[in-house]
């Protein structure tokens, strides 16, 4: 016995000959406990609040406000002077932002939906913290946008509404499209991150009292867990599981066309499609990971539902995504080097030997050279915080990849009369903001509602069970659906 | 392969004979000093914002017309190369029209010009960036016009708040006056009968400004020269503008 678990633990993982105590440690799937224990523990991980939360809580509201709120409001009535937009770079860090918080709402869905689609039985504990990363990033690249409009007040004129003039939005716009794309993304993926939610409202609702309870009742819209309901919610869930895939990679393509659709060197390359889409999800992987890392560090109970199973399991995707950035980044520099375009190739020059020529080279090593030295490890990607910097790096890499795009490649144009460096001004608290307020709805969330998705993890243990052939000890699911 | 060149040549011709501006530009960098007497009238006829000091140096000046200037080779061996007036090239088909999104940059049918519409523009910029000409102006904020300045707006002219894209209209104000007089005298408008502020104040004559419609016009004759040239036109914008170098 005490051989096999020594050998058990220095097997590779998917080896056979563990034993039933091991694969119980291992993974959630295998480690059921009793549905009304596992009820409290994600009803306690809520209520447990310590006064560190608050602390952080109060700071950030604090960012908030002055970052957020407060240099907006001076932004709207000074005009965008106060920012460091300027001719020739006229989009700058707003737009970096924009993209950057898209970019972070995409891993969730595509956690969520992809691999509810294929049943990848890992997703379960996890898939509501990517949701709601969904929609709290949403509304970061919502702010961004926005910030960065030089008459905000007008922004309405963006939408397609009945006026007497009969003036509708442009749309041959890549702007327009954008703004359509978005919508229907952060209302889909709302809609998609509510309906698992509801059998949990209902849980908790059944768990509280006071004002929390009058919260849940009205949220949980009187579920009472009769087969019937569960069918027209599985229905749902289905129909909406497919149908948002396809609106997340169009709505990244989308946002890639405002670049590739435009007559600019560096911008307009048919390639973008595809490359931000990678590129979305991989700054999305990394911010799951690293919001997994925290939640399991610092929330009560957590270790029990987040294990290093989902750290690695995590960590592979972000390897595989990790190679096809760099293939997709490859393809993009070499068909533009090779068409030999001459301002083009300027703009390569300048990306790498330009005075911000550092942040192409570490936009790279934190893309590709970290995640591929690390993630192939099994071992160091299982370990939380080994994760949680990889995570971080991606996730620096990419808001650098973004910026290289937007304020860099902008400096540089076929008119080398207005060349000029972009330097930020009040970006940097708005965008400090942004970060600010999307921990700040996270935590709040994080309070109001169950993070785990209790039914679909006690649904996947009620599915897995280890049998005994022989000696061996086989993990067998069963479909329930 | 050649056949489908050749179309394409075609069709790039008709084109340009549909879309090419009605009114025209040439300039002569060759007699060109680079006094700036251009971008001054500019800012008096188009009321353009005095941005001060700060903004200024930050590179946010406002002017509709600039003058650039390069040189070639090291120090002490520097050639100057003549001097370029750069200014809204009125393209026939202008990469800052489609992209922006509530319809603020528009083409004009009646003048065959590119219109910016202050009080519809929101802001996003899209058309300065997708400007090859880099020729757009932004307001980055409400500027204070010190005193005697506000004594000499030009009331047929809008004054653009914060947040506003512009740029050169080819003095479109002009335009229309001589139109109007031309209209109500039962006539069309004679060549030579009115110019842009820019054209009027260039001590060199430079600048001519004129119907490109009328093959009689002085700028059409010109523009017909062989060693005229257009900026970018490679990326098929169709500009009204035509320069002379080396000429």
């Amino acid at each position: 016995m005490a051989y096999e678990k020594k050998h058990a633990e220095h097997a590779p993982a998917g080896h056979s000959g563990h034993n039933e105590e091991h694969f119980r440690e291992k993974h959630l799937m295998l480690d059921p406990l009793p549905r009304g224990q596992m009820n409290e523990m994600v009803m306690d991980s809520m209520h447990t609040t310590s006064w560190k939360f608050w602390v952080v809580f109060g700071v950030l509201s604090a960012i908030v406000v002055y970052g957020l709120f407060y240099s907006w409001g001076v932004m709207i009535a000074e005009g965008l002077g106060v920012a460091g937009v300027n001719r020739p770079s006229y989009w700058g860090i707003f737009l970096v932002n924009t993209v950057f918080w898209i970019g972070i709402s995409h891993a969730g869905t595509f956690i969520s939906a992809i691999l509810r689609v294929f049943k990848a039985e890992f997703r379960r504990p996890f898939t509501r913290a990517a949701e709601l990363m969904t929609t709290f990033g949403l509304v970061q690249a919502g702010f961004s946008i926005f910030m960065h409009m030089g008459r905000v007040w007008l922004s309405y004129w963006l939408f397609p509404y009945a006026n007497q003039r009969m003036l509708w939005p442009n749309l041959h716009s890549p702007l327009s499209w954008d703004l359509l794309a978005i919508t229907t993304y952060l209302l889909s993926s709302t809609m998609y991150l509510f309906l698992p939610l509801i059998p949990d409202l209902a849980m908790a609702r059944d768990r509280s009292n006071g004002w929390r309870k009058t919260f849940y009742k009205v949220l949980a819209l009187g579920f009472r867990g009769t087969e019937g309901e569960w069918t027209h919610l599985r229905n749902a869930m289905n129909i909406f599981a497919f149908a948002i895939i396809p609106v997340m990679f169009s709505v990244h393509t989308i946002v890639s066309w405002d670049f590739a659709a435009a007559t600019r060197p560096g911008w307009n390359s048919t390639i973008f499609g595809p490359y931000f889409v990678v590129g979305a999800l991989h700054s999305g992987m990394g911010a799951v990971v690293m919001v997994l890392a925290v939640v399991r560090g610092t929330m009560k109970n957590m270790k029990y539902f987040i294990r290093p199973e989902h750290f690695e399991a995590i960590g592979k995707l972000m390897l595989i995504i990790s190679m096809a950035w760099a293939y997709f980044f490859f393809n993009d520099y070499m068909v533009q080097w090779y068409g030999g375009d001459k301002w083009t190739k300027q703009l390569l020059h300048f990306h790498e030997a330009g005075p911000m020529g550092w942040m192409w080279f570490a936009m790279l090593i934190f893309n590709i050279a970290i995640p591929w030295a690390v993630l192939w490890n099994a071992r160091w990607r299982s370990t939380p915080w080994i994760v949680f910097t990889v995570g971080l790096l991606i996730n620096v890499g990419m808001w650098f990849e973004r910026y290289i795009i937007i304020p860099i490649s902008l400096s540089i144009n076929r008119m080398p009369f207005t060349w000029r460096l972009y330097q930020p001004g009040i970006e940097i608290p708005l965008g400090i903001g942004t970060l600010a307020f999307f921990i700040l709805l996270y935590m709040a969330a994080s309070r109001l509602i169950p993070l785990i998705p209790v039914w679909e993890v006690q649904e996947g243990q009620m599915a897995h069970e280890l049998k005994k052939f022989g000696r061996e000890t086989v993990v067998t699911v069963s479909e329930l659906e | 392969m050649m056949a489908t060149l050749a179309d394409l040549k075609i069709s790039e011709v008709k084109l340009s004979e549909e879309q090419g501006g009605k009114w025209g530009m040439v300039i002569d960098q060759d007699i060109c000093t680079g006094c700036q007497a251009c971008v001054a009238a500019c800012a008096m006829e188009n009321n353009l914002t005095f941005v001060g000091e700060e903004d200024a140096a930050y590179g946010r000046t406002m002017h509709w017309i600039r003058i650039e200037r390069f040189w070639e080779g090291e120090y002490p061996e520097v050639k100057m190369t003549p001097n370029q007036p750069m200014l809204c090239q009125q393209c026939g088909h202008a990469p800052c029209e489609p992209v922006c999104p509530v319809f603020a940059t528009v083409h004009s049918q009646a003048e065959q010009l590119n219109l910016q519409v202050y009080n519809r523009c929101v802001g996003t910029r899209y058309c300065a960036n997708n400007c090859p000409y880099q020729v757009r102006s932004f307001n980055w904020r409400d500027y204070e016009r010190p005193e005697p300045l506000p004594n000499q707006f030009n009331p047929d002219v809008t004054v653009r708040r914060r947040g506003v894209m512009e740029k050169c209209t080819f003095c479109i104000q002009r335009i229309h006056k001589a139109q109007d007089k031309a209209k109500s005298e039962g006539r069309e408008v004679v060549d030579g009968e009115f110019t842009t502020a820019c054209a009027q104040a260039c001590p060199a004559n430079a600048i001519t400004f004129g119907r490109m419609d009328d093959h009689e016009s002085l700028v059409s004759q010109l523009a017909k020269q062989a060693h005229g040239v257009k900026h970018l036109e490679e990326l098929g914008t169709l500009p009204s503008v035509t320069y002379f170098k080396g000429g």
